[in-house]
């Protein structure tokens, strides 16, 4: 028999006994349904905490700090370091985390170490209100993180990074708030920022409004670009002496964006050699994500598990079609047919029953998945705008089809070489 | 005298070991020539199904041997076994052996699928094979919806399709009524004669066996004198 006839033969036979094939399909089908939406449950969140992550960072920035030095209780205290023992608060980690502040000469130090290209300050700007037209002031907490970030807008563009102009993206909660009517009429609009100097005198600084972002995950505040920060910055501190105005709690280091993980993990042991700690944005957002993985693996390791009993209704399928057909095997054998060309025959049908499951199945979840991803993404989830929870990808949606069809290969093991051993005289008279 | 296509030398056939052992064929020997009918004949038990089984390489003699066209059979394996059987022997059982709910013609095509031909080249020959038998019009129906001697003909067209050389047929009218039984009889030794096809006949029918061009005789596993045959079917008449 050729391939091709082997083919068509396994087909024709499965729909033969058209109720046992249906109920294993169906058992297959919630296997392969099931499966399929984890993983593309998965897929969807991860995806989601990616774009997240490159809203609050590049991948090519690390924050570095400089750690207090751990002291275990029985060794007593560290000596004081002359230069630099100033403890600032940390603004990462738990509240009341302190680092030592680190200062200009601090930055040289770090500059100097190979793979970093840059390194910036990170300075804290803590403004008064903000205000547009008439509709009164309000409170204005900004991100402390500005290198790197990367938002989905709503409207409007990105900063220009060539530009001195004072520049500000507004998260889409602020518009209506400000009194704009809308996001694209808050564009290209001016608002006014105010700070209050270390002797206790309040300054304005007008800032052009260029864009809108999306809320994220990391909360809605607005962003600075470079120019305004610095101008903010310098409006705070008049007034501070010098020594402490140049005292910093971290410092935003990039490097080569095409960095490979053992080049960053080297990066982070000359920072740690220098007495710097390093952390990107992915160590901190690893965590989350492995908790979402260890949640997926779970909920797939349910599909597979019903995948395995759907693997027995095949093993019990092949074998009733086996007995069924035990003549006619014998018929094929004593005409000449191989033992091989039997086996190949019976795992064929198998595998097309598995097909057929896990077609309808993937294609089934694909369906009822954008509907519900759909019905989400515009109720429940509306909050957390881009999120589609359920995203199919054609690599998963291969992988479950080739993972089914591999399962009822393996479960058609035992029933095909049962039939291609049998002897065809033994078929012949089995009555 | 030419060669004989399938000749067997003190052949036996023993089924179980012990006190349930029991002897079905007890030291055949017997030379089949090219283009012969022969008929083997004997009640139930006699062994002479196991023998066309063997006769057929379906089954495996216990000792003695069997030698197909010269050749030691059970020197034959895997592939060139397969192949032999697929392009030597045409099978006519008493149960037909059909598959139910498949069409007449996949039925019939079964031998040429499993011999690797062309789809186009496999219908053309299947076709031929029905038209020979006058089933052309039924070889899109489904076997199961045949008469009795409708499917014996299905099962000798299938039988010839692949122009074999011989043709067992195990009790080929035992399950049709006499005058379907003479048709399928007809046919039977019409190919024979016809096409030189060698025709084995396993039966326990008299009548069928005496068309036959010869006959063997088996009762318990051994090979009886023809005469005596003879003698009891002068018995039966006089009784």
């Amino acid at each position: 028999m050729r391939a091709v006839d082997i083919v068509a033969t396994a087909i024709g036979n499965s729909f033969r006994s058209r109720l046992r094939t249906t109920l294993t399909v169906i058992a297959i089908f919630i296997g392969a349904f099931t499966l399929t939406l984890t993983n593309g449950l998965g897929a969807g969140v991860n995806n989601y905490i990616d774009s997240q992550i490159a809203s609050i960072g590049a991948p090519d920035v690390m924050n570095v700090t400089k750690p207090v030095v751990a002291t275990a209780e029985t060794e007593g205290p560290q000596p004081y370091e002359e230069s630099g023992s100033t403890e600032v608060s940390s603004g990462v980690g738990p509240p009341g985390s302190t680092v030592q502040a680190m200062t200009d000469d601090d930055l040289d130090t770090i500059r100097a170490i190979d793979g970093v290209r840059t390194a910036a300050p990170i300075v804290s700007v803590r403004p008064d209100y903000i205000e547009y037209g008439t509709e009164g002031k309000f409170q204005l907490t900004v991100s402390p993180l500005s290198a790197g970030i990367r938002v989905e807008l709503a409207a409007g563009t990105m900063f220009d990074t060539a530009s001195s102009n004072l520049q500000i993206i507004l998260p889409t909660t602020f518009i209506e708030t400000l009194g704009f009517t809308g996001n694209d009429d808050a564009v290209g609009k001016t608002v006014t920022i105010a700070v209050t100097n270390a002797l206790g005198e309040q300054t304005t600084v007008d800032a052009v409004v260029v864009g809108v972002q999306e809320p994220t995950l990391f909360g809605a505040t607005p962003s600075l670009n470079e120019p305004l920060t610095s101008t903010l910055y310098d409006a705070q501190n008049v007034g501070i002496p010098t020594g402490t105005s140049s005292q910093y709690g971290s410092a935003t280091v990039t490097f080569a964006a095409d960095a490979t993980e053992a080049e960053v993990a080297a990066l982070k042991a000359d920072l740690v050699t220098a007495g710097y700690a390093g952390t990107t944005v992915t160590d901190q957002i690893g965590t989350f994500q492995s908790v979402i993985d260890g949640i997926i693996l779970v909920l797939n390791a349910f599909a597979v598990i019903a995948l395995l009993a759907a693997g027995f209704g095949i093993i019990n399928t092949l074998l009733m079609s086996v007995q069924e057909r035990t003549r006619e095997i014998g018929l094929m054998k004593a005409m000449g047919m191989s033992g091989g060309r039997i086996f190949a025959l019976f795992s064929t049908e198998a595998v097309f029953i598995g097909f057929l499951g896990s077609t309808i199945g993937a294609g089934v979840a694909m369906l009822v998945g954008g509907i519900i991803s759909q019905v989400l993404a515009d109720g429940l989830l509306a909050d957390l705008a881009g999120l589609q929870i359920l995203t199919f990808t054609p690599g998963a949606i291969v992988t479950v089809l080739l993972l089914v069809m591999g399962i009822a290969f393996i479960a058609a093991v035992l029933p095909a070489s049962r039939a291609a051993r049998q002897s065809p005289i033994d078929s012949l008279r089995y009555e | 005298m030419t060669t004989p296509v399938l000749s067997i030398r003190n052949l036996t056939k023993h089924y179980g070991s012990g006190s349930s052992r029991f002897d079905a064929l007890k030291g055949v020997t017997l030379d089949i020539a090219d283009g012969e009918s022969i008929a083997i004949v004997g009640k139930s038990g006699s062994g002479k199904s196991t023998l066309m089984h063997i006769l057929a390489m379906l089954d495996a003699p216990s000792s003695g041997e069997l030698i197909v066209d010269g050749t030691d059979a059970s020197k034959l394996k895997g592939s060139r076994l397969n192949a032999l059987r697929n392009r030597t022997f045409g099978f006519v059982f008493q149960q037909f052996f059909l598959t139910p709910n498949t069409t007449v013609l996949d039925n019939v095509m079964l031998p040429l699928k499993i011999a690797r031909i062309p789809s186009r080249e496999r219908t053309k020959r299947a076709m031929a094979a029905l038209e020979k038998l006058e089933l052309a019009e039924k070889s899109s129906s489904k076997a199961v919806d045949l008469s009795g001697g409708q499917k014996q003909r299905v099962v000798i067209a299938r039988a010839l399709v692949n122009n074999p050389r011989i043709i067992f047929a195990d009790e080929p009218t035992g399950n049709l009524d006499s005058a379907t039984g003479a048709v399928v009889e007809d046919l039977l030794f019409e190919l024979n004669r016809t096409q030189g096809i060698t025709l084995v006949i396993v039966t326990h029918d008299e009548d069928l066996a005496a068309r036959a061009s010869r006959r063997i005789y088996l009762k318990d596993g051994l090979v009886i004198d023809e005469p005596a045959v003879g003698a009891r079917h002068t018995r039966e008449v006089g009784a």
